[in-house]
């Protein structure tokens, strides 16, 4: 941490969550009559008022094109978007600006890896290992990579409690295995995997690494270096910025060996008809105009998280997930959980007898409760449970007990109507 | 009555607990999948037509109780009818999940039950499927799979 974000923690770490939830006006609103109470973070997380400031400002004062004009409006716009590369760079400890992608999210930032290095990388009989609990995202592009190259996607099996089974991961790991990619934290059921391990395993296995972190990072303070991965992947929206931004991490050696994944402006060094030549990372793989305002609020995100302790946030979330299980369990008749590993992030999804998860979604709705329902974009994962879909509450920081009593409240109206 | 009864009134919850001609029929010679990928739902009615009549109808598959009613109460409904009379009835309840007539459409019934939807857009799609999968079955060129996209 940099002396100038130790400074801005203390303030920080005096005020409550209670207070921190002032700073999102989206969660000082009614919904049907009801206060919202905002539980489908793992879909899409509020922003605070720091970065609609930030965004406000960049549309209304600095706007224009970056890497291009000389004028004083171009300088600005530039020095806020390569300002927020530097901001991103440090808050998860990469080494260089040169390593950092922006993309539209964490989807595009895993094509681009599947595109660009899967093309060279890959041959016929080689092996993409990925886990169950994959959101489509991370399974996807590897399936058409495979498609294009003749390679095999190899899937390591999870648990009845949605943890990975590590040791059939590393029984997968062989000569064959070229890339590996995991998610951080499962969208669908909260599990955080044991990422580190998993890197080492697949890097002594010779395998290239990517870790989807799109659920991670709302939650967990990440270190790439410290992770040793080769790719980090994740999406601004859900760290409390805008949607149409994201980033890919990646070894700057790595990079640099890659062909482009799109081309166009800003990718190029010299252009004539029969060639072209490409510019330096991390403008080879940033084709044409970027989000510039997208990524001038996750620079505002990433301040604001830096503000926050994140030991304080992943205990409150720790204790808010532990409390939201407990009355779950306990208060609403016939309720399953679906996820139930020993490190858990954030989730909570379940279903409940007798009860489609769409109509639980529609009747807590009108209670001022926001939850996600359905397949969470992870059908295998529903697949693996039997279930066609579930409800999933997804919390964060500024989430608090009354939430979940609202949610609890909205559950039991849902029984309660369907029970007579 | 609020918003929820008027969605889940007693005769949605009544076909949602114990769906009518639920179950494969073993001499249809209409069998449509109908999907709704936005939730994964899936549906299949299987349709026996002979004579220009839905002589036999069924379903089986999961989904929310909107969606599993309302393909209970349709099967319930135009088991016996004439093609032209099933679709006079589509149209009908077309119009009544999407409000596209101010007054309610006559004759319908139960399925005016299924109007409740018409507050709820992201639920209209639930209700609307196993109808659609109806209208391709008994088209003269029947398709095999429907989706509500």
């Amino acid at each position: 941490m940099t002396p100038r974000s130790a400074e801005l923690a203390k303030p920080a770490l005096r005020r409550d969550f209670a207070t921190l939830r002032d700073d999102f006006p989206a969660l000082h609103q009614f919904v049907h009559g009801k206060p919202l109470a905002y539980l489908d973070n793992a879909a899409s997380s509020q922003a605070p008022n720091a970065v609609h400031e930030a965004m406000t400002q960049q549309h209304r004062l600095n706007h224009a094109n970056v890497h291009r004009g000389v004028h004083a409006l171009s300088e600005r716009a530039t020095k806020a978007f390569e300002g927020a590369r530097e901001k991103v760079r440090r808050y998860i400890s990469a080494e260089s600006n040169e390593e950092i992608i922006f993309t539209r999210g964490t989807t595009e930032a895993i094509n681009l890896v599947a595109s660009s290095l899967g093309g060279v990388r890959l041959r016929q009989g080689d092996e993409v290992l990925i886990t169950w609990m994959e959101h489509h995202s991370n399974i996807v592009p590897w399936q058409l990579l495979c498609e294009r190259t003749g390679a095999r996607l190899v899937v390591a099996p999870i648990d009845d409690h949605g943890a990975l089974d590590v040791a059939q991961f590393e029984a997968k790991l062989t000569e064959r295995t070229k890339i590996v990619a995991i998610a951080h934290v499962s969208n669908a059921l909260g599990t955080v995997n044991p990422v580190a391990a998993l890197t080492a395993a697949a890097h002594r296995a010779g395998a290239i690494v990517l870790i989807d972190g799109a659920q991670a990072m709302p939650h967990l303070r990440v270190d790439v270096r410290g992770l040793d991965c080769d790719f980090y992947a994740f999406s601004a929206h859900k760290m409390f910025g805008p949607t149409g931004v994201g980033v890919l991490y990646g070894k700057r050696s790595l990079l640099a060996s890659m062909p482009p994944y799109q081309g166009g402006g800003d990718m190029i060094l010299t252009v004539t008809f029969e060639r072209s030549t490409y510019n330096a990372l991390p403008y080879k793989f940033e084709a044409g105009t970027p989000n510039i305002t997208g990524v001038v609020g996750l620079g505002a995100a990433i301040d604001y998280l830096e503000r926050l302790d994140f030991a304080a946030v992943a205990a409150h979330e720790a204790t808010l997930l532990e409390y939201a299980t407990a009355r779950l369990t306990a208060d609403v008749p016939g309720v399953r959980l679906i996820g139930t590993a020993a490190h858990k992030a954030g989730v909570l999804s379940f279903v409940i007898d007798g009860i489609h998860a769409h109509d639980l979604g529609t009747i807590v709705d009108r209670e001022g409760v926001a939850i996600r329902t359905g397949h969470h974009c992870a059908m295998p994962v529903m697949d693996r449970y039997g279930v066609p879909a579930t409800a999933r509450a997804s919390f964060a920081f500024y989430n608090n007990q009354s939430d979940v009593d609202r949610l609890i409240a909205g559950l039991q109206r849902a029984v309660e109507i369907f029970r007579g | 009555m609020d918003d929820l009864q008027e969605l889940y009134r007693e005769v949605i919850l009544d076909h949602n607990r114990r769906p009518r001609n639920f179950g494969e029929l073993k001499d249809a010679n209409r069998v449509i999948e109908g999907v709704n990928p936005l939730c994964g739902d899936k549906m299949t009615l299987y349709v026996k037509v002979a004579d220009g009549k839905v002589q036999d109808i069924s379903f089986k598959g999961t989904g929310c109780a909107i969606s599993v009613a309302s393909s209970s109460l349709m099967t319930e409904r135009v088991k016996g009818a004439t093609l032209p009379a099933t679709l006079e009835l589509f149209d009908k309840v077309h119009d009544l999940l999407t409000g596209a007539h101010s007054h309610e459409p006559e004759d319908l019934d139960k399925l005016a039950a299924l109007g409740g939807v018409r507050e709820y857009p992201t639920r209209v799609k639930c209700a609307s499927l196993a109808w659609h999968a109806l209208k391709a079955a008994i088209a003269d060129d029947p398709a095999d799979k429907v989706t509500t996209e």
